[in-house]
């Protein structure tokens, strides 16, 4: 990656919402090298995650600060990653040295290897060392296994609906947690199915066009690679429900590396794997598991720090790796 | 010699008889496997070895997972015909395939992971 400018103005602003999404976009693709960008008063600032401590508080907080992690895959011990448990805390370690200490965090599934008990509780034991007390899941297919969710649900179910779907507040920014990992159909991708679907049009309908939308699901909501199953079949109707509001902020896991798409209005993300990295689309025959030398390991493991500024479009949403 | 002719002559009959007595599919040559035991499916790189298998009724599939991720074999169609538990490395799934007809089935973690038996 060739060193930028630090501060980008506003050069182009096709849609008048303060928003240049060119430098929005070259922002976004330092991100998986750890700058941050924070949007404030309409112009995009960047700084590399080094400096962070040296901008303060105030100018990076913004309203509100969360942390989204996923694929810990606790009970994976192959070549790619003999200690998810080592990995996993060195990601809540990472959590808990953020200059602004995230308020909650949401989990994106896959959360469990093997949907055992004991690597559900290894994880709960886990994520209770972060200042995050609060987490959010959402169930990956690997969650699943055996019993079609059931254990997923008696854990982490409460105030859910169907497969564990469900939407909260937090600071004015809407969130909803979709499960796109049921039922999954023979040469298929993700899916959210119909119940789910009417859940969300009508759980959005009486929202004002002005709040922030988080939605998290396991699955990719957009088409990353189809081949691979990197993608949801029926997310394009999820999003026709969201076109009115002026920030949409997607966020995924499942693929185990980050990658991010700006399309009008709507932010998608995908986040690393506190686990084990995948190869990117098409580079290997299949996405499983891809070894690297153990010191290059936690340089492509990590964790997102999302911030949100009230009265700004977009949520700053910055990667950084464990190593 | 003559009685020796005879105790071969009967000797043969009756391995005629046995032979015809067991059905006309374990004399087809080159087809379908024979009915034996069992035969291997192997799961690896996201993928079932062989895709597409043609076995003859009776015969036992067992399918084992090589990769390094876990799968799952679950009979494509409601009401599904099989449904194995998840399979982790070198876990294994069998089936006994005693009725004719074609059986597609794919992996419930992976679904664009698809696989047939043929069962002749």
């Amino acid at each position: 990656m060739s060193k930028k400018a630090v501060n980008d103005e506003i050069l182009h602003d096709h849609n008048n919402d303060g928003i240049d999404r060119r430098g929005f976009l070259k922002c976004m693709a330092w991100a998986g090298t750890g700058a941050f960008c924070v949007i404030k008063g309409g112009v995009l600032n960047s700084y590399s995650l080094s400096k962070l401590s040296e901008i303060g508080p105030s100018e990076a907080a913004g309203e509100l600060s969360f942390v989204q992690i996923s694929d810990s895959h606790m009970g994976f011990n192959k070549p790619a990653n003999p200690d998810v448990v080592g990995t996993l805390k060195a990601a809540i370690d990472k959590v808990n040295g953020l200059a602004t200490p995230p308020q909650f965090m949401l989990h994106t599934g896959d959360i469990s290897h093997l949907s055992k008990p004991e690597e559900f509780d290894t994880v709960d034991q886990i994520l209770k060392g972060s200042v995050a007390k609060d987490v959010f899941f959402v169930p990956g297919e690997h969650d699943l296994l055996n019993d079609d969710g059931k254990q997923y649900l008696e854990r982490y179910g409460k105030g859910t609906k169907g497969a564990g779907w469900y939407s909260f507040d937090k600071k004015g920014v809407h969130f909803i947690g979709l499960v796109n990992v049921l039922n999954l159909k023979a040469g298929g991708l993700g899916t959210l199915g119909h119940e789910q679907l009417e859940w969300m049009e009508d759980d959005v309908k009486h929202l004002k066009s002005s709040t922030p939308i988080v939605v998290f699901a396991h699955i990719p909501l957009w088409s990353v690679y189809p081949e691979w199953g990197w993608g949801t079949e029926d997310s394009a109707q999820a999003l026709a429900y969201l076109k009115k509001f002026g920030s949409v902020t997607v966020l995924n896991g499942h693929i185990h590396q980050t990658m991010q798409k700006v399309e009008g209005k709507v932010t998608f993300h995908t986040a690393a794997s506190t686990a084990f990295p995948q190869p990117a689309p098409g580079k290997a025959d299949s996405p499983g598991p891809m070894k690297v030398p153990a010191d290059q390991l936690r340089g492509i493991l990590g964790i997102t720090d999302v911030n949100y500024v009230r009265g700004q479009h977009a949520l700053a949403v910055v990667d950084s790796n464990l190593g | 010699m003559k009685r020796y002719l005879c105790i071969l002559a009967f000797a043969t009959s009756a391995v005629a008889v046995a032979l015809l007595a067991s059905g006309p599919k374990s004399l087809a040559a080159g087809a379908p496997q024979a009915a034996a035991a069992t035969v291997e499916v192997k799961i690896d790189n996201f993928s079932f070895g062989p895709a597409e298998l043609k076995v003859s009724a009776g015969t036992t599939v067992t399918w084992i997972n090589r990769d390094d991720i876990p799968h799952t074999v679950v009979s494509t169609p409601d009401p599904k015909v099989f449904k194995s538990k998840v399979l982790d490395t070198d876990e294994k799934f069998s089936f006994t395939f005693s009725k004719p007809g074609t059986y597609p089935y794919f992996c419930s973690i992976h679904p664009k992971m698809t696989g047939k038996v043929i069962v002749q």
